[in-house]
């Protein structure tokens, strides 16, 4: 078997009496889209914030491109390749599109202490930058200050950073959210693009999305992953329609 | 289009912001008036202190209530090098003290520098009230210490009695004092220029905006911020020692909360984070502190409602008045 590039084992924190992630046990294969989902309050958002740094785990491991990053913080998370994107876009608003991906070439490169050279000349920066627009099809856009672009296409902004950072591994926290049905679809496809680049885990709502995308499912309620499965799997399981799915499948 | 007109507006401000900075003590030093020339330097230095602040608090978003510290060290250095110079009295280590500006400077960078790593250290491991009043609280206690430290005046103060030289030059003349603090105030706002648009100045700005996205790609916001407060107290420090030799005094008064605060509040009367946002907000201050500190003693009341006015509706300050909203890459 391929060895994971995320690989979470026994994953535990509570907040007081409430056990927020419960001996989560997850991978993420090369190649693959694994979607996470569950209804609000199963800890979808506490296990994110603990694969990505920002929440400490009370015990168990994460493992990421063959090392263990359970004690690293954001910054060194995503030095590694974990690149993410967020329920509520994140973004520098002030800075067009384009230098908001320049921060993320930056990044990569290793460069922020440089003092001296004005990054609007620098083709290095540049044109890796407009690269990665032009793949999440955000050119046109490129030089408009991202506090004006539409919630698409911050979207579309945040994954050509997390391109722009050479990413092993992309966490995408619900990246349906808010955007129209044409959006979704045209997002949809992307994704399905954007897997031969690196691995996705999707956490996601959108229920259309994930049938279409996901290699395969795990369903978190209270905290438990109940079932993890191919499409098809996940849609017969009897205990994942009574706690989650209902009707919709 | 639009945008490359506003660029060029504020640059053609700033063009004649700096041209007649330049031009009146020329022509008060011609009309035998040097109590103007005099006025422009405090512009000129005041300008200065507040580009330093400027780099943390409009760039970096960091609302330091302490660089008075960094000014007043600045001031202290010059002072206390100038003294020994004087006396003969050797330093530390056996170094003696020196009259000669530019060793001055130097060391006023170094030593402000160092002390702003040291506070924004500390400092910057909190955010928001907290950041501002313990950096008001670091500021307190170099000014308390100052106080209490005989050794170089005290609560009285530490006289330099003749200015501190400069190579090739009459220091001693006002205006040649003012063109020495001219052309330094415009290398540091080349040095402004030059961060901000580099990835340094990316990074810090990007670390105001959004701290989240900082760390999300890779950068620590606290690594960046740090470095921008060290630069930021270095510049602020040099401006305290051109400041104790306009005045050739040096007093506790420069470390006060008082100064800090007025740091700030040129800042915010200049335009925040625009490039001669200091240097409109420092001419604009000086000029009331002046025209209305001569009809009134309590003009600072009024300067209260002019801030007042620019924090309600002109949230640029006067560049951002004069100039149209700021403009980022």
């Amino acid at each position: 078997m391929v060895e994971p590039v995320l690989q979470i084992s026994n994953l535990a924190k509570n907040f007081g009496a409430l056990r927020a992630t419960d001996g989560v046990t997850l991978d993420l294969r090369p190649g693959e889209i694994h979607a996470l989902i569950g209804p609000n309050g199963a800890g979808k958002s506490t296990l994110i914030h603990q694969i990505c740094g920002t929440l400490r785990q009370d015990s168990g491991t994460i493992r990421f491109a063959g090392q263990d990053i359970g004690s690293l913080g954001v910054a060194q998370r995503a030095q590694l390749g974990l690149g993410r994107t967020f329920q509520v876009s994140s973004i520098a608003p002030d800075f067009s599109g384009l230098r908001n991906v320049m921060l993320a070439v930056q990044a990569k490169q290793g460069s922020s202490f440089r003092f001296f050279k004005p990054v609007m000349r620098d083709r290095s920066l540049i044109d890796t930058a407009m690269a990665m627009l032009e793949r999440v099809g955000l050119t046109a856009r490129a030089r408009i200050p991202a506090a004006e672009l539409s919630h698409g296409e911050r979207r579309q902004l945040e994954i050509a950073m997390a391109l722009a950072l050479g990413s092993k591994a992309f966490l995408l926290d619900e990246p349906m959210a808010g955007m129209g049905p044409e959006g979704s679809k045209s997002l949809t496809r992307f994704l399905d693009t954007l897997r031969h680049e690196a691995p996705i885990l999707l956490v996601e709502h959108d229920m259309d999305a994930v049938f279409a995308l996901a290699d395969r499912i795990s369903v978190l309620v209270y905290g438990r992953i109940i079932a993890t499965g191919t499409v098809e799997e996940i849609r017969r399981d009897p205990t994942v329609r009574t706690a989650y799915l209902g009707d919709h499948a | 289009m639009r945008e490359i007109m506003i660029v060029t507006r504020e640059s053609l401000i700033n063009l004649i912001l700096a041209a007649v900075l330049l031009a009146v003590p020329f022509a008060a030093d011609a009309f035998g008036q040097p109590f103007y020339v005099t006025l422009a330097t405090r512009i000129a230095i005041l300008a200065l202190a507040a580009t330093g602040l400027n780099l943390a608090l409009g760039l970096g978003g960091l609302v330091s209530f302490g660089h008075a510290a960094f000014f007043g060290i600045g001031g202290y250095v010059a002072g206390i090098l100038a003294a020994h110079a004087f006396s003969g009295d050797p330093l530390l280590f056996g170094l003696s003290g020196t009259k000669q500006m530019w060793v001055i400077w130097i060391v006023a960078v170094i030593i402000s520098g160092l002390v702003g790593l040291a506070i924004g250290a500390i400092s910057l491991r909190t955010s928001g009230v907290y950041f501002i009043m313990i950096t008001l609280a670091f500021a307190q206690m170099v000014y308390y210490f100052a106080i209490s430290w005989p050794a170089y005046g005290g609560e009285d103060g530490l006289s330099i009695l003749v200015r501190n030289q400069f190579p090739g030059v009459n220091t001693m003349r006002p205006l040649t004092f003012f063109l020495i603090c001219y052309v330094v105030l415009l290398l540091a706002l080349a040095l402004f220029a030059l961060i901000r648009a580099s990835r340094f100045g990316t990074a810090l700005q990007a670390a105001r905006q959004n701290e989240v996205r900082v760390a999300t790609v890779g950068i620590q916001p606290y690594r960046i911020r740090l470095t921008g407060f060290a630069i930021s107290a270095a510049v602020t420090g040099l401006a305290g020692a051109l400041f104790a030799d306009l005045n050739r005094f040096v007093s506790p008064s420069m470390l006060s909360w008082h100064m800090s605060g007025e740091l700030i509040v040129l800042i915010i009367l200049g335009g925040t984070g625009r490039l001669f946002g200091p240097l409109a907000g420092a001419a604009l201050y000086v000029i009331f502190e002046y025209a209305l500190g001569g009809l009134t003693e309590r003009w600072q009341f009024f300067l209260g409602l002019i801030l007042l006015v620019v924090v309600l509706f002109a949230r640029g300050g006067l560049l951002g008045l004069l100039a149209g909203k700021a403009k980022h890459g």
